[in-house]
């Protein structure tokens, strides 16, 4: 028989539209000039490239000359932070940013400390939002670029981009800086491009990324929007192609095809977005009804509509996805033992759950494939197998965060009072929701996947 | 469809071997209810569930023939974490039950060579179960009077007159205790009687409370 597959792992990619693959198609068989040739099949290209160009910018509102190509989001995002950041270090050398960023913008922000920056690395509130007034703080007279994401890839949290954009404005009229002058404000929206308006000047960008593979599009494309006049220093040097800004020969069918996506996304946002909003209300509200001891991570309205993120006590994320991904259920989890450093998510942390919490979290994120019926089919599954993950489990936490010792008949059985459960009673001591992660733990020794 | 991931460098199995999987979603001598009391000889629990992991294991040993007659487990962790725990149960307890003075030799190479390999990444955080496993032993070796033969993992003796070791005064600290006094009346011992070892075991309590308060 065939298994029931769900794919819930949207914000980890998507799969390409067949409408996205058919524009594709050509450049990827016969139209398979190089743009920068001057016969028929380069000027083919070229015209391909010119009209997803513009696409783009009028779904931006910006201009065709805005919006430069890239091989990912992340190198959207290392483009618009380093690019920005080395143009304009002759006013200072601080980078502000927040401790949700994806690690493509985190990644730069500590190459740059590294090569002697001021870095600022704003916290979040409960819900994984910056506060307006601790970036107002953080500005100074070398501040160069800010980095705040517009959606949570995580946590799902959509941030109030609008606002940092009006302190940054202030805090420039107060300096008597101009619009092409530094802090500039890069946001990564690749989480957003789906459901949210990317308008440019509306959200009071200066840099904006996008990337293909979470939009139905292909991978191993990005967009990087610049403002018109500001300057950035390149990463990748070569041929001079977008604008000199990115060389190598352009991936013409992927940026079609981004286009294309692109397209498709925003025209449908608002009614796919109610659609995921509804399924996920559902899926959030069932798990709650159904699983004691669950705490929803992120914002509970200020959320992107396909994400779910749950921390579901005293089971641990791999576990949990390894029996979801037996019953045919994609997935994915915060814990540590599910990441390639075996740290545990850095968002849940920031957000001021304790560690365990973040070894027990499971994002689901729907996409335009989930039905009732998948959410549904989830609801079925989820319950028994964190009955029975739970029922292996020797620890019991309480949703304030503190563990309850496990009644052992070996407890006054003679032996020594501190060999026992000690670790647990130092947890309980030390990590309380809101608290953040306690310093302790964070010692190597301790550190387990 | 695949079972497995591969890393593309090293070409090394990412994911877990049938065994694995078979004692992950299978797992062997669990212990569903909270035991009552008098129903194993010795338990013992490592492990944080901050750090992802805690093993708690529970024994029946053969008075006479001080073979592991029954092993049980409660396991918090990874796919790896469970699936070690249980079959580190049925080594110890197959065939009439493994001496116990070879049980506690055992080590999370054996476990894996039974379980046919696991992601190197895996291996030092959650295979555990060997470390629980000899807190039990001491926990039966102290009932027992045989306290010459405890092993305490990692740990190294600060204070030989006691037998109070780093690890001691760790826990000590985590519990509670500051001071060396403290220390000394949590572990009911005069640890740091000598001058030269009550510097070492101050500037120990100074460490960790420095890495844990500070």
């Amino acid at each position: 028989m065939e298994m029931r597959t769900v794919y819930m792992d949207h914000a980890a990619t998507t799969p390409l539209d067949p409408r996205v693959l058919q524009v594709m198609l050509p450049y990827l068989k016969e139209e398979y000039g190089n743009p920068s040739a001057l016969y028929e099949r380069g000027r083919a290209a070229k015209d391909a490239l010119v009209d997803s160009r513009e696409t783009v910018g009028k779904l931006l509102g910006a201009h065709a000359d805005e919006i430069i190509f890239t091989a990912s989001g992340t190198e959207s995002d290392n483009l618009a932070i380093l690019g920005a950041a080395r143009a304009h270090e002759a006013k200072g050398k601080h980078v502000i940013t927040s401790a949700v960023e994806h690690h493509a913008v985190l990644g730069c922000v500590e190459q740059l400390a590294k090569e002697g920056w001021r870095t600022t690395v704003l916290p979040v509130d409960e819900y994984g939002r910056v506060k307006p007034e601790d970036l107002a703080a953080a500005l100074a007279e070398d501040t160069t670029v800010v980095s705040i994401m517009l959606a949570n890839n995580e946590i799902g949290t959509v941030l109030p981009l609008r606002e940092y954009a009006k302190v940054i404005r202030d805090w420039k009229k107060a300096h008597n800086r101009g619009p092409l002058e530094a802090p500039f404000l890069h946001t990564d929206a690749c989480q957003a491009a789906g459901a949210l308006s990317l308008d440019v000047a509306k959200l009071g960008v200066d840099l904006l990324t996008v990337n293909g593979g979470k939009i139905y599009g292909p991978k191993g494309v990005g967009v990087l929007y610049v403002r018109r006049g500001i300057k950035l220093r390149p990463i990748v040097f070569g041929g001079g192609q977008e604008m000199r800004l990115r060389s190598g020969t352009e991936n013409v069918a992927g940026i079609v095809g981004f286009a294309k996506a692109f397209e498709l996304a925003q025209a449908d946002r608002e009614a796919e977005g109610n659609r995921l909003a509804a399924l996920r209300d559902m899926l959030i509200g069932g798990i709650q009804a159904r699983i004691p001891k669950v705490v929803l991570n992120g914002h509970p309205a200020e959320r992107l509509p396909n994400n779910v993120n749950v921390s579901i006590l005293d089971v641990e994320g791999e576990a949990v996805l390894l029996y979801l991904d037996a019953v045919g259920i994609s997935a994915a989890t915060g814990s540590a033992c599910d990441s390639a450093s075996l740290d545990p998510s850095h968002v849940i942390l920031a957000i001021g759950r304790p560690y365990e919490f973040a070894h027990a979290s499971i994002r689901f994120t729907l996409g335009r494939s989930s039905t009732e019926a998948d959410v549904a089919y989830v609801l079925d599954q989820l319950p028994p197998i964190v009955e029975k993950l739970r029922a292996i489990s020797p620890v019991k936490m309480q949703l304030d965060g503190t563990i309850v010792g496990n009644a052992s008949a070996f407890v006054s059985d003679g032996r020594p009072h501190w060999e026992r459960n000690v670790i647990l009673n130092e947890v309980k001591n030390h990590s309380s929701v809101g608290t953040g992660p306690t310093k302790n733990l964070q010692d190597p020794s301790l550190r387990s996947g | 469809m695949s079972d497995d991931i591969r890393n593309e460098r090293t070409g090394e199995r990412w994911v877990y071997s049938p065994t694995v999987r078979d004692h992950f979603f299978h797992p062997r001598n669990l212990l569903l209810d909270e035991p009552t009391e008098g129903s194993f000889d010795a338990s013992g629990v490592v492990g944080s569930p901050a750090c992802g992991d805690v093993m708690h294991v529970w024994l029946k040993i053969d008075k006479a023939t001080e073979r592991v007659s029954d092993m049980k487990w409660k396991t918090f962790g990874c796919g790896s974490a469970i699936a070690a725990t249980s079959m580190f149960s049925v080594m110890v307890s197959e065939n009439g039950g493994m001496p116990l003075a070879d049980a506690v030799q055992l080590r999370p190479q054996d476990v894996m060579k039974r379980l046919g390999g696991l992601p190197n990444r895996k291996i030092h955080c959650s295979v555990l179960v060997d470390k629980a496993f000899r807190k039990a032993a001491n926990d039966w070796f102290r009932a027992t009077g045989q306290v010459e033969r405890i092993q305490v993992d990692g740990a190294r003796v600060v204070d030989p007159a006691t037998g109070v070791t780093d690890k001691d005064i760790e826990e000590a600290v985590l519990e509670g205790a500051v001071t060396l006094e403290d220390v000394q009346k949590k572990l009911k011992a005069g640890v740091g009687a000598s001058e030269e070892v009550r510097t070492e075991v101050e500037q120990l309590i100074r460490f960790y409370k420095e890495k844990y308060y500070g």
